[in-house]
């Protein structure tokens, strides 16, 4: 079968333009999770996605509302951690660990109430970026703008908090507010990004392009330039791998993540014996 | 009526039951160039923290400007170098002209275009505005972090013992750009530090806190005083007096 005749798929059209808009957004928003140690807020998240998921499926939901039933409880989630962070003066990896363990915890027991994990339970956790329809391409493409346009609107504030917090403030920067607002763009790129890798892995996509983009990026817009960049070609030449080898694309697409990293990191290193 | 740019007013602070600052009260006006030493653990960068809006005090009250902290909005008119970044990441990506223009962002109107390249000249530092500030050395990052904190002309200027990891040469460069500052520019500054010697030689104030203000005045005079002998000893006093003159 030629390469181009992948292309005239719709499924695959639609799994392209998915992929690429969640593997920007993962990319842009976990350049600012990794550079503040928050790496694990999209792993915590992810595993509250899979409560809401077995939430939605318990109800009986159609695949589009699984997301719509997810979006709030994730978000209230992602808040939860922050106030967990600062009014139960734990630190915010205690947080993290707290919030998972009751959504995957939650997430067993409704699975168990509702008869065990089935298909649709299994496609989330594993991802199933083929099988997505109009309708969470729409959602997707209305996300993708709001968050991106989020962050460009607080660009600067995001990049000081980023730098540090104490001198953030110093400039008059709300960073508490500034804070819930990563979190809840965070909590919307996991929703999103779900179909695209499954839960298990979406972590993985706001780490591994980041700190890929870290290994060889100079300067701070660059950096999220490049995080974007490793994204996108993990994610297209995952999917049309594995559509090829008929391999699942989330894993594919991860491997794939891990393949650039180990590459720029290669390269990092031979740049800097070289330079010797 | 000359406004006072800071004002402090009987500040106690307390960590768990500690106090750790004890009926603070002082003004700075305009073109005061004040140096404020005292021992480990006195309280001085709890004091900075409390002028800055970082540490809630348990009493008092302080203004910047004549507003009250709580109130205070006016960000672009205070710069602020810390003795070292508490959240800093050494691989962090940002490059040295990114960091300096971050201090832009408390100006009104997005601030001055050419302000960054103005700052990062009189640092001297122009030649390290694509360098990753990761990739600097101790004191070429605190340089980058004065041209961030001056960028935006600040009239009042606040430094927590900025100069803990420089070598004495370029400690000495600092405290010669920070006069530059004050005496050319008429930026008031407000210097934390434990380089007693330096604080005679520049600062136009001096004090001596240890929880509380134990001296508020000139150097000359505090090398006249009980306090000086008590504290640092005759033989210390004798080193730092006599160098200063």
């Amino acid at each position: 079968m030629p390469i181009t005749e992948i292309f005239s798929y719709g499924f695959m059209q639609r799994a392209l333009l998915a992929g690429v808009l969640v593997g920007v957004l993962c990319a842009v928003l976990g350049v600012f999770l990794v550079l503040r140690r928050l790496s694990l807020i999209g792993d915590g998240l992810s595993h509250v996605t899979f409560g809401s998921v077995a939430l939605a499926l318990a109800l009986r939901a159609k695949p589009l509302y699984v997301t719509l039933v997810a979006l709030p409880i994730v978000l209230l989630s992602s808040l939860g951690i922050l106030r967990l962070t600062d009014k139960a003066r734990i630190y915010g990896d205690a947080a993290i660990g707290i919030v998972s363990a009751a959504g995957i915890a939650g997430g067993m027991v409704l699975a168990g109430v509702s008869g065990g994990f089935n298909v649709d339970l299994f496609s989330y956790l594993f991802g199933n970026i083929l099988a997505i329809s109009s309708g969470e391409l729409l959602l997707a493409l209305l996300l993708f703008f709001v968050v991106m346009g989020t962050v460009a609107r607080f660009y600067h504030e995001l990049f000081a908090i980023t730098f540090d917090e104490d001198l953030a403030r110093c400039s008059g920067i709300r960073v508490e507010r500034i804070n819930g607002l990563l979190a809840v763009l965070t909590a919307l790129t996991v929703v999103l990004a779900m179909k695209v890798v499954g839960i298990l892995l979406v972590s993985s996509l706001l780490i591994i392009p980041a700190v890929t983009a870290l290994q060889v990026a100079r300067g701070f817009r660059t950096t999220m330039v490049a995080a974007a960049l490793f994204a996108v070609t993990a994610v297209v030449a995952g999917i049309i791998l594995s559509f090829v080898l008929n391999l699942p694309a989330g894993g594919v697409i991860v491997l794939l993540n891990i393949l650039l990293f180990m590459l720029a990191f290669s390269w990092r290193r031979l740049s800097a014996v070289s330079g010797r | 009526m000359q406004v006072d740019l800071l004002k402090l007013d009987n500040i106690c602070c307390s960590y768990g039951g500690m106090e750790v600052l004890r009926n603070i009260s002082f003004r700075v006006r305009a073109g005061d160039y004040v140096g404020i030493v005292g021992p480990n653990g006195s309280g001085k960068s709890t004091l900075v923290k409390t002028i800055l809006g970082l540490v809630t005090p348990t009493t008092g009250t302080v203004e910047l400007f004549g507003t009250g902290r709580g109130e205070f909005n006016d960000w672009q008119r205070v710069g602020y170098l810390p003795q070292r970044l508490r959240f800093f990441n050494p691989n962090f990506p940002g490059t040295v002209g990114e960091i300096v223009r971050l201090g832009l962002l408390s100006a009104k109107g997005g601030g001055d275009p050419d302000a960054v390249d103005q700052a990062l000249e009189t640092m001297g530092i122009v030649d390290l505005k694509k360098r990753l500030i990761g990739d600097l050395s101790g004191g070429q990052q605190q340089r980058v972090l004065l041209a961030r904190a001056l960028v935006n002309r600040p009239d009042l200027l606040i430094l927590d013992e900025p100069t803990t990891a420089l070598d004495p040469e370029t400690r000495e460069h600092f405290y010669a750009l920070l006069e530059t500052v004050n005496r050319s520019d008429g930026t008031t500054v407000l210097l934390v530090t434990h380089d007693t010697w330096s604080i005679g030689k520049y600062a136009n104030r001096f004090m001596y806190v240890d929880k509380k203000i134990v001296f508020d005045g000139s150097f000359d005079d505090f090398c006249q005083s009980d306090e000086m002998t008590a504290f640092f000893g005759e033989h210390a006093q004798h080193l730092i007096c006599h160098r200063h003159h």
